[in-house]
């Protein structure tokens, strides 16, 4: 083990440039905490897609209201999971329950978890669901049948008025449910934006950036698994809910994108006595991540081939092409996003005279096949969701 | 002398222990064997309201020889792997063309190297750096479970039973002053010696300097050595825009360290 | 059928939110530790866990107590400020069982020039040598008494002690003037050097002597005029007489 780290320790040190501080040499948060506001993001984007259509009433998107309250909660669910296996006493993280201090950023993360999880994730899907539910526990058989028995909760009024209460409340929860998704990935933004002792993260546009990238990641997620579920039952694609969701994601990423060279012209223009070493850092060791995947594949390729296919005279499967593409490209761009940031804001010392590097284990729980397992586990979780509730229009529960 | 409660002495015996205790004016009273150092914390409590610390280092007196770095290293079992530090001493060289170099080998402890590129040298000079015990200390703020805490006496302190190692301090921290412990997988700082302090003991860093670069003192008391270290240095504290407040004041530090 | 007051489904939902509110509660209760908060926003007991952390560094007034006759002239030696523990390592254990554990003494010749190897970084006026070049071989201690280190006998190059002076001074204009032509150096300087301190000049006619027109001397010496050149400032507050940089 000591063998292993000092093989790393050897090779890693002449890729420092400059002077790091000497406990700056071990990068501390890693590939685990570029996953979390990853996964964080796409719950929020999700959601935020989803209360869209009921608040604003664009019917257009119906097809996927109920894919994407699926897929935000599929990711909720493994949106902590990367936080506990990053600690270093991941059964001691009860604490942050029992006593959150309250002027610490994070401590609120437990309860802001929380309160989107049970308060509007489950609440709004199982208000929406619920008619659904009762069906099912009454046309299944054996132990599903059950399954869906207790999720009823023994409420199995179905009456017009029931129903009527059902989707007021849903109502009032999306209501909540907007702010709530802001918080929460407004929420992760200020963990980083808060920081000041990190030129990098220190800004208040972070928690901004992070929300809007949040929405843009959230819609290609959305759009991304409505393309592929469609695909995999053989039914054909709603087209003008393709187009509208193309159309929020192209919009999505035009404020995600001025806001991210907002903050970058503004750290260039005030030009502070870190801009040395950060730019040193992105023309360097960034160069790849923030030029070349966040802002040209994440954002400028996307931005034209959306407007292009949009808005310019292209086919269906042409346009239905360009979409998937587009938004894998998002996809890409946001993870790069979180990187930058992350990772990023950790690769310069803290002294202002020196670059380190990041070197990715492949083993263990901080490791690439953990982060891989924990960007899977969503779909896997997602597919039994799919099984449990289906989300397709075609398979809704016809009352009346 | 005020604080002690026990019997009342005799002028003879008052005298005695004044006479002994002079050399430390400002350290309260300091047994002096192991023995008495128990019985002294038996017979009369450490109360943690009545002392402010603090640390001055005079970076004229600095010498570089890395003595402080490796006391440190062992009387509080820091890991002995040149990344991880409770202090350290840093080296900067700079040069006629405009140019700082800093670096820091093993932290100083096994002295520096001559420097190799062919510098024409303007200044250099070493600068002693450990945890600034912030008074208003960023890495307690984001602690989200209250597992680091400034204590009563100002000093901030890890619990190691309580901390959850989820690094927040160590990014919040602008001096680079912390580390996760490799094995107990926990935050882990300077305490300025706590357990010494308590006992009626210097800092170890403080201790060993063999220069007095390091003064250390109670912050209140006007006969401490850091008091007089505060009246007769012009004093600069380490990033002072980011309003830490730290408690390491540094008397000749040059506009280049940070 | 009229529907109760409270809807079923909302008494089953608040039912499952009691029970999870309920648990935090519970939780809180039982899994607090009891001296948490006690004097703030951590465990009081944390403090006294810290304090009982066993000291390995017993402290140069322990030393004392028992090792008095090397304490004694240590204290008035140029070594009174270096603590007993920075060459002999931690002794707290010494303390508690004099015999069981001795404390080691670094003799061999490694160990002082972590203070006295020469470095440029260290403050002028420091003692320091060229390891390398000062007595190869030799343990610094058949010469030197570290508890009382005085010099063997007196140096005799102002180098041995003003090192970086005279490296600077050596590829100057002024290498061939000898530190003499300019400090008058008192013989008591080299026994005791903070006590009586060598001259230095406090005049510009000290510089006109070779610098102002007419002087005596080769063409290549540069030469201004005492009364126009510089003004009212003295010749060192521009040029550094070690290594003056004017042509």
């Amino acid at each position: 083990m000591v063998e292993l780290i000092m093989i790393h320790i050897q090779t890693g040190l002449k890729d420092i440039t400059g002077y790091i501080y000497p406990n700056e040499f071990e990068l501390h948060w890693g590939l685990l905490i570029v996953v979390y506001p990853y996964l964080t993001g796409l719950v929020a984007g999700a959601f935020i897609l989803a209360s869209l259509e009921r608040l604003f009433k664009i019917k257009v998107l119906q097809p996927v209201y109920r894919l994407s309250l699926l897929s935000a909660l599929a990711f909720l669910f493994v949106a902590p999971l990367p936080l506990l296996a990053h600690l270093g006493h991941p059964e001691r993280s009860f604490e942050m329950f029992l006593t959150p201090y309250t002027k610490s950023a994070m401590a609120m993360f437990g309860f802001v978890y929380a309160w989107y999880l049970m308060v509007v994730l489950l609440l709004e899907i199982w208000f929406d669901y619920r008619k659904d539910i009762v069906i099912w526990s009454q046309e299944k058989k054996g132990i599903m049948r059950f399954v869906y028995k207790i999720l009823t909760l023994g409420a199995t009024d179905l009456s017009e008025k029931s129903i009527l209460l059902d989707n007021k409340i849903g109502k009032v929860i999306t209501i909540i449910g907007i702010p709530s998704a802001f918080l929460l990935h407004g929420y992760v933004g200020f963990i980083f934006g808060s920081v000041k002792a990190n030129p990098w993260w220190s800004s208040v546009l972070m928690p901004i950036v992070f929300l809007f990238s949040a929405i843009v990641s959230g819609i290609a997620l959305v759009l991304l698994i409505y393309m592929v579920s469609t695909m995999f039952r053989w039914k054909t694609m709603n087209m003008s809910c393709l187009n509208q969701l193309g159309e929020l994601l192209l919009y999505a990423i035009i404020v995600d994108f001025s806001l991210e060279l907002l903050d970058f012209i503004q750290r260039l223009y005030e030009s502070e006595e870190s801009i040395h070493i950060l730019s040193q850092m992105i023309s360097s060791r960034l160069f790849l991540s923030l030029i070349i995947s966040q802002f040209i594949l994440g954002s400028v390729i996307p931005m034209i081939s959306l407007v292009w296919a949009r808005f310019g005279r292209v086919p269906d499967e042409m346009r239905r092409m360009v979409y998937f593409i587009a938004a894998i490209l998002v996809q890409v761009g946001i993870f790069s996003t979180r990187w930058n940031v992350v990772i990023g804001g950790q690769l310069f010392s803290k002294s202002l005279r020196g670059l380190t590097v990041y070197k990715i284990q492949l083993f263990g729980l901080e490791g690439l096949f953990m982060a891989g397992f924990l960007l899977i586990l969503p779909f896997i979780i997602l597919y039994i969701l799919c099984k449990l509730f289906p989300p397709w229009v075609d398979s809704e529960v016809k009352l009346h | 002398m005020k604080k002690k409660k026990s019997n009342p002495l005799s002028r003879r015996e008052f005298l005695m222990i004044c006479s002994k205790a002079l050399p430390f004016t400002g350290i309260f009273f300091i047994p002096f064997t192991a023995d008495q150092i128990l019985f002294a914390q038996k017979t009369k409590e450490y109360d943690p309201t009545q002392h402010e610390y603090a640390m001055g280092i005079n970076i004229h007196k600095c010498i570089g020889c890395g003595r402080c770095a490796d006391a440190c290293k062992k009387e509080n079992n820091v890991p002995r792997e040149p990344y991880y530090f409770r202090t350290w001493v840093e080296r900067y060289i700079i040069s006629t063309d405009g140019e700082t170099y800093v670096d820091s080998p093993n932290g100083g402890i096994d002295g520096f190297p001559e420097f190799k590129d062919n510098l024409e040298i303007l200044r250099t000079f070493f600068v002693p750096k450990l945890c600034n015990q912030c008074a208003n200390p960023p890495c307690v703020q984001v602690c989200p479970v209250g597992a680091t805490f400034l204590s009563r006496d100002g000093v901030v302190l890890v619990d190691e039973k309580y901390c959850v190692g989820c690094r927040y301090c160590i990014q919040a921290c602008p001096y680079g002053a912390r580390f996760l412990h490799p094995t107990k997988k926990i935050a882990d700082k300077c305490t300025f010696c706590y357990h010494r302090l308590v006992r009626g003991l210097l800092p170890v860093c403080v201790e060993v300097c063999p220069t007095q670069a390091r003064v250390f003192g109670e912050v209140g008391l006007q006969s401490s050595p850091l008091r007089r270290f505060l009246r007769f240095n012009d004093v600069v504290v380490l990033k002072p825009s980011l309003n830490t407040r730290p408690k390491v004041y540094y008397a000749g530090a040059d506009g280049e360290v940070r | 059928m009229k529907a109760p007051r409270i809807p079923k489904k909302i008494l089953g939902l608040a039912f499952i939110f009691s029970i999870v509110i309920a648990a935090l509660v519970v939780a809180r209760m039982l899994f607090i530790p009891p001296s948490f908060g006690k004097y703030g926003h951590y465990r009081a007991d944390a403090v006294n866990e810290i304090v009982a952390q066993e000291i390995n560094y017993a402290g140069y007034q322990a030393c004392m107590e028992c090792h008095d006759e090397i304490y004694k002239p240590k204290e008035r030696s140029y070594h009174k400020s270096v603590s007993c523990e920075a060459c002999h390592g931690p002794a707290a254990k010494h303390v508690e069982a004099p015999d069981e554990f001795v404390p080691g003494a670094p003799r061999e010749r490694g160990y002082c020039p972590l203070c006295h190897d020469y470095n440029p970084s260290r403050p002028t006026g420091f003692p320091q040598i060229i390891t390398e070049l000062h007595n190869p071989g030799k343990a610094c201690m058949t010469c030197h008494n570290p508890h009382n280190p005085v010099l063997p006998h007196t140096p005799e190059e102002c180098s041995a002690c003003h090192r970086e002076i005279a490296n600077v001074k050596r590829i100057s204009y002024h290498a061939s003037l000898p530190c003499v032509r300019c400090h008058t150096v008192p013989e008591k300087h080299m026994v005791q050097p903070k006590f009586v301190f060598a001259q230095v000049p406090v005049e510009r006619e000290f510089c006109g002597e070779c610098h102002a027109e007419g002087a005596p001397g080769g063409p290549d010496i540069p030469r201004i005029d005492l009364d126009t050149h510089g003004e009212r400032y003295l010749c060192w507050d521009c040029h550094y007489p070690h290594y003056p940089e004017a042509r």
